[in-house]
């Protein structure tokens, strides 16, 4: 349109140059000329304008009624991958249990490594399978492992607050136990859920779940599972080998605390399970079988609060978090060896052994400014009261077994944790370790966890 | 026995006429206001001084969330670090993504910022785009029609009153987008750093230029070697204004307002930002005497 009107003047102005009528008319038949072209370029160029306009359109993603979530335009699955690793300083201990506690062996995500140690790496792929279910796999990387924390489906269509988990998972019981080691405040397991179940109680069977439709959060769940793991046994059975209750009741306070309180029960049984003792031997101790069968239920109370000013945690906030357990065991003791000369020799049965043992835990963590926290916890244990006839049990096995050993475990843990991103965190943990009777063990971690993939949204 | 206490429970509660609304944001909580009046009942999960990308799945929402008949958020990521675990958490079936109880804001819209790459050293981006998307009223329009119909289609008998305010609604915004234009007519062209790009939708809409954040990436926290770098860069771009959301930490804004003589301003960004922004139509008369006021 411009040049139009460019050539507009400049014909103009040329007017009076122009000697004859000719001229003009040919001038004047040229400007019509090259108007007509102009216009037809232009309204070629708005076609092509308006093409590409409805194929932008089209290329836009597809505006829906607005029912599918964010994470469906994205990537699917879901996967998220958590490396991480640690420096630890300890003491060198050839067998670390905690005194007064029957060894919890099953599995335990190291810990108790030292010097520079790659932790397992976590792999995690969820997506929604269909409109009814959820999956969802957890599997704990090492050398020459994977092992499956966490395969299971879960309900999204059954509605009015029931949840319905199948496959394996980790139980809802206290707090920390559905947390993976990445979510850990601390760079290590609290000695309770070390004593209590190696470091975590995975379910493989059902939990039903249930939310009360009240505006205060109410929760109850159920879960029926094998119960292969510590404390229980694998029964080799068809009925269930563990169940377990749980209930949550939670609210806000005001616009920046919020809290969460809980109650949980386990029951679980065990068959010859297995734990290394010394025997009374004149020749000589031998290493031996300890084996207990029977009943084992723990009862864990939970209790969160966390504060965050105007609900805002992303400049300070702070959290505080305690469990506290009773355990009670009962049923029968025996010890086995093939060691020719031990008392326990082809397995001798050594009577009743009934057991309550308490202990906790509590942590505080205060992030005092953008990136920084720093925390504290405090374990405490104790060896409980144990009932079993002493004559037939020494007989066998040495007292000074440290099963036997009336001792109160404690230790204390400071850390400080540097979190650039909300995907990877360093931290600085020092620990005085008294859960072995005799040893002050003062650790010190350097840990980093690092997160790809998937925003892996947290539970409260 | 759980079942007859659930039954107990159904016969017990107080039957409540209003469609329950769950809103994540108060802005989708006070348009569901506007769309729903008497009708509807709305929860806002967050408020104005809480960052939306940094909320935790509370107890509290997730009780809020089994109740709700219809839940209605921006999404396009921005609550995907809080939102999943409260809804699968809730067991309430009506609400789950994929379900007409389950309302997207943000997929009503043509969002900006959509990126090219996808790489998290790029900070915390959101596929889907920018999901800040209520400062543009344009948007509320184009979120407004489908948001009524589908309250219109979860409450079917209440149907013709939700699409009268509707229309109602979009004849009072139209008015006021035209009154708002108006007034933000001298601000076009210019030049305003902002924190987050919480802003962009209205940056584009009022035609004011970006240049530059206080953050060096998405949801990286502003350090001093960017701010220095940014001090000089904002002289050279002659920015006249750096603008923050009530929850972004005031410090980088007033450090940088400091040493470079640049007003910081302190927009509403949300439904109850200020105490003007008590609706949405308080949001835009107080941003845009905000932004006036700074710039004279």
């Amino acid at each position: 349109m411009q040049r139009i009107a460019l050539l507009a003047v400049v014909a103009s102005l040329a007017l009076p140059a122009a000697a004859a009528d000719e001229d003009l008319k040919a001038l004047r038949a040229e400007i019509a000329q090259m108007k007509q072209t102009y216009e037809q370029r232009i309204a070629a160029l708005e076609r092509r304008l308006v093409d590409t306009e409805a194929a932008r359109d089209k290329n836009q993603p597809q505006q829906d009624d607005g029912t599918r979530g964010g994470t469906a335009g994205g990537f699917n699955p879901d996967v998220s991958l958590i490396l991480q690793g640690q420096y630890r300083r300890m003491k060198d201990v050839p067998e670390r249990s905690i005194t007064g506690y029957w060894p919890a062996g099953g599995h335990s995500h190291g810990g108790d490594e030292r010097g520079l140690t790659l932790d397992h790496s976590e792999l995690v792929v969820s997506a929604n399978i269909d409109p009814y279910f959820r999956g969802m796999l957890n599997v704990a990387l090492k050398d020459g492992e994977a092992e499956v924390e966490e395969a299971y489906f879960q309900t999204l269509g059954l509605g009015r607050g029931f949840t319905l988990k199948g496959g394996r998972f980790l139980s809802g019981i206290g707090y920390i136990n559905e947390q993976h080691p990445h979510a850990w405040d601390f760079a290590d397991a609290p000695l309770m859920s070390k004593a209590l179940f190696g470091e975590h109680y995975g379910q493989d069977g059902l939990q039903l779940k249930w939310v009360a439709p009240t505006d205060l959060f109410m929760e109850f769940g159920a879960e029926l599972g094998r119960g292969a793991g510590f404390p229980g046994t694998d029964g080799n059975r068809n009925s269930a080998g563990t169940s377990a209750l749980f209930a949550h009741v939670g609210d806000d306070v005001g616009r920046s605390h919020a809290w969460r309180a809980g109650l949980s029960w386990l029951s679980t049984r065990a068959k010859d399970r297995e734990a290394h003792f010394e025997d009374t031997d004149a020749a000589g101790p031998n290493e031996v079988e300890g084996l207990f069968t029977g009943r084992s239920r723990t009862l864990v109370a939970d209790f969160v609060w966390k504060w965050a000013p105007n609900g805002n945690p992303k400049e300070r906030n702070f959290k505080f978090q305690t469990e506290l357990f009773r355990r009670t065991e009962g049923g029968d003791l025996a010890c086995v060896t093939d060691a020719a000369t031990s008392p326990c020799l082809g397995g001798v049965a050594l009577g009743d052994l009934r057991s309550r043992q308490t202990g906790g835990y509590a942590q505080a963590v205060w992030q005092f400014m953008p990136q920084w926290s720093v925390g504290y916890r405090f374990d405490w244990l104790n060896s409980g009261s144990k009932r079993y006839d002493p004559a037939t049990v020494f007989a066998a096995l040495d007292p000074a077994n440290a099963y036997f050993t009336g001792y109160r475990p404690k230790r204390h843990t400071l850390m400080a944790d540097w979190s650039q991103s909300e995907f990877s965190r360093l931290r600085l943990q020092f620990a005085r370790d008294k859960s072995m009777q005799g040893v002050t063990d003062n650790q010190v971690a350097l840990q980093y966890i690092m997160s790809l993939g998937a925003h892996g949204a947290h539970k409260f | 026995m759980k079942r007859l206490l659930i039954l107990f429970l159904l016969v017990a509660l107080p039957v409540r006429a209003e469609l329950r609304v769950f809103a994540c944001e108060p802005e989708w909580a006070s348009l569901v206001k506007e769309l729903g009046g008497d009708m509807v009942s709305a929860y806002s999960a967050t408020h104005a001084l809480q960052d939306p990308h940094r909320i935790e799945a509370r107890p509290s929402l997730i009780a809020k969330a089994r109740n709700a008949q219809l839940v209605v958020c921006t999404g396009a990521d921005l609550e995907a670090g809080w939102l999943p675990p409260v809804l699968r958490e809730s067991g309430n079936a009506a609400v789950q993504p994929g379900r007409s109880g389950y309302f997207e804001a943000a997929q009503q819209v043509v969002r900006l910022e959509v990126p090219t790459r996808l790489d998290r050293a790029e900070g915390d981006v959101h596929a889907a785009g920018n999901p800040h998307i209520q400062l543009d009223p344009r948007n509320l329009l184009a979120v407004a029609g489908p948001l009524s119909k589908r309250l219109g289609e979860l409450d079917a008998a209440n149907a013709a009153h939700y699409a009268a305010r509707q229309q109602a609604f979009a004849d009072r915004l139209q008015l006021a987008i035209a009154r708002w234009e108006r007034e933000a007519a001298q601000l076009r062209g210019m030049r305003v750093v902002a924190q987050h790009r919480s802003f962009s939708y209205l940056f584009n809409w009022l035609g004011l230029i970006e240049a530059g954040t206080l953050e060096p990436k998405p949801g990286i926290e502003p350090g001093s070697t960017h701010l220095a770098q940014l001090l000089g860069q904002v002289k050279a771009k002659q920015a006249r204004l750096i603008v923050r959301t009530p929850f972004d930490s005031p410090r980088p804004g007033e450090w940088l307002a400091e040493r470079s003589g640049i007003p910081l301003v302190t927009l509403p960004f949300t439904v109850g930002g200020s105490e003007r922004a008590h609706d949405l139509f308080g949001l835009f008369d107080d941003t845009m005497a905000q932004l006036r006021k700074a710039v004279p």
